[in-house]
């Protein structure tokens, strides 16, 4: 059979000398080769005390926008569903109703929002699609779960913290990007 | 003498629409003889409603060129034309998508039809099905150069059916033609002039006629909406099915929008001009208020099949129309056993949520609705119910001048 590389070695089958049937130098050999690593520069770090930088375009686990009152931003459009090539996202819509004014901004909300997590690619064209500044792909990944049904991410899961009853989640969540680049919507 | 040439059958005139020709009998409009080459060269149509007589005029639109005025008189027409309300001449040239002149014009038109419209699309329940949005894709600018506020009025309920939303009006005049010609008494139009054109009932009249409903289906913008279906669900994300029933009142042929098993709305069924079709005889099918707001339940119909759609329109994304269903190798490969690890999106879902059926609920869906009431319905408010007029508060979404 023709080797795919010209790195392939046969395999050598002659009789052990004395030296190497004592196995002892090899064994040593290989752990010297071992421990020359200690002292080299780590290629891991300690995730998850440690993280490493994202990329500027880095698409992770959505996130639903709330607007600087801490309403949601959202108005159950359907435009990232219809957008979504893996048809990840569904949702229901229902109507504000006296009282809810602090809650949702606009008249109609998304009173169920889904996005199902073992289907979603990450594409990010629900973002793109979004009209409301209402969808955002954060700097975070989906956690492993040993369910399926672990990854149905719901509005508790999905929605940004409150911005004034826990700025400091919020602005974690917000990550490092900014939320609305200049020249960014077209809402005014 | 003048009996006589009455009695010959006249004939037919020959009309050349950007470069093609067609021979139309006289007393057609530019418009239909356009749309009798098809919908590559026919001007859009806002106000302009074949089935309604005297409409048409009023939104510009379908403004055109006239090259050639006729055979006998070749000067052309020195400006643009609404080309629903020309009549055709003989030996007529008309340029409408290869002017250049008329792209400008109807860019310049679609500007100012837009310059009090709310651009609410995303809470609109016309959106996907919306003429004006298509106007506005097709030949629209992407910036408006609007800076001031714009013309905002209350939402108002005229009736138990029709939810009429002023702000996003165009003012075509199509819904006051349907009352005319469809019902036996009208009890809406416009009050006020200019600006203040308002379309209302006259001291909060309801409409209650049977044939009122079809006023929601002509409306080419969302300022008429179905409020038994509002807010419910997209209209592409719903399935349309040709349907039919036997009705003492109307044809009964509708297309019905339904999620699953549920009947979300019924409405007539349209052409490709976005009009009521006809029916083998000619008629155009308006449909009654009976079949279209109280025949919620799939078992009221006889469905025949579902209703082709342009696969240009959003309404068919996602759509699939396979006929035979791929094979599945999981029962092969686990010896008829059943996956222990597969997930049943219901159990775990919230959405599409078996116990709640929006198909029954008058009003719209509020969060109670999903989340243990299923019978919970939402009163159709928005930030300011009384009085009439201005919304000068402008507290809603149909107001982006404010928050």
């Amino acid at each position: 059979m023709q080797a795919l590389t010209n790195r392939a070695k046969p395999v050598s089958r002659k009789k052990m000398n004395l030296w190497e049937s004592m196995y002892l130098p090899e064994i040593l050999r290989g752990m010297f080769i071992t421990f020359k690593h200690i002292f080299r520069k780590k290629v891991t770090i300690n995730y998850p005390e440690q993280t490493r930088p994202f990329s500027p375009v880095f698409r992770g686990l959505q996130i639903l926008n709330r607007d600087e009152e801490g309403r949601e931003n959202c108005t159950a459009c359907g435009l990232c569903a219809v957008a979504c090539p893996a048809e990840a996202i569904t949702m229901e819509a229902a109507e504000r109703q006296p009282g809810e004014e602090h809650l949702y901004r606009e008249e109609k909300y998304a009173a169920k929002y889904e996005i199902n997590m073992l289907r979603c690619i990450f594409c990010g064209l629900c973002e793109e699609a979004c009209p409301k500044d209402a969808v955002y792909l954060s700097e975070t990944f989906a956690p492993a779960n040993y369910q399926r049904k672990g990854f149905i991410y719901g509005k508790k899961d999905l929605l940004i913290p409150h911005p004034k009853e826990d700025p400091e989640a919020y602005a974690k969540a917000k990550g490092s990007r900014k939320l609305h680049p200049e020249g960014h919507g077209n809402e005014k | 003498m003048a009996e006589e040439i009455k009695k010959e059958p006249p004939a037919n005139f020959k009309i050349t629409i950007d470069n093609i020709t067609i021979e139309v009998p006289p007393g057609t409009t530019i418009l239909n003889a356009a749309r009798m080459i098809g919908p590559e060269v026919a001007p859009p149509a806002m106000c302009y409603y074949s089935k309604l007589k005297d409409s048409g005029g009023k939104c510009r639109t379908c403004l055109v060129e006239v090259a050639a005025g006729s055979t006998a008189d070749p000067r052309p027409m020195p400006k643009l034309v609404a080309s629903c309300r020309t009549n055709v001449m003989d030996g007529m040239v008309v340029k409408n998508v290869t002017s250049e002149k008329t792209l400008d014009a109807r860019k310049g038109v679609v500007e100012f039809l837009l310059i009090n419209h709310p651009l609410d699309c995303p809470i609109c329940d016309q959106a996907g099905e919306c003429h004006l949005q298509d106007l506005s894709y097709e030949h629209g600018v992407v910036q408006t150069r609007y800076e001031f506020k714009r013309r905002a009025f209350v939402r108002e309920d005229i009736g138990p059916y029709i939810q009429l939303h002023m702000t996003r009006c165009i003012l075509c005049y199509r819904c006051v033609y349907v009352a005319d010609q469809l019902t036996d008494n009208r009890v809406h139009g416009i009050l006020d002039r200019g600006d203040h054109s308002d379309i209302s009932t006259y001291i909060s009249k309801a409409i209650e006629n049977d044939f009122s409903g079809n006023m929601i289906d002509v409306c080419p913008v969302g300022a008429l909406t179905d409020r038994t279906f509002r807010f419910k669900n997209r209209v592409w994300f719903l399935k349309p099915m040709d349907a039919h029933r036997d009705c003492d009142k109307c044809c009964g042929k509708v297309t019905l929008w339904n999620r699953g098993d549920e009947v979300y709305r019924v409405t007539t069924r349209k052409d490709q001009w976005g009009e009521v079709q006809n029916d083998e005889n000619g008629k155009p099918m308006w449909i009654c208020n009976n079949c279209r707001f109280d025949k919620k339940q799939t078992s009221d119909w006889v469905i025949e099949k579902p209703t082709s759609i342009n696969r240009h329109s959003v309404i068919s994304a996602n759509h699939y129309q396979v006929k035979v269903m791929p094979h599945d190798p999981l029962d092969k490969l686990l010896n008829g056993r059943s996956p222990l690890l597969l997930m049943d999106i219901h159990e775990e879902s919230k959405v599409n949520q078996q116990d709640v059926h929006l198909d029954e609920l008058f009003g719209p869906a509020t969060g109670k609705t999903f989340n243990g009431e299923p019978l919970a319905t939402g009163h159709n408010v928005t930030d300011i119910k009384e009085g009439v007029g201005a919304n000068t508060q402008g507290t809603d979404s149909t107001n982006p001048g404010t928050h």
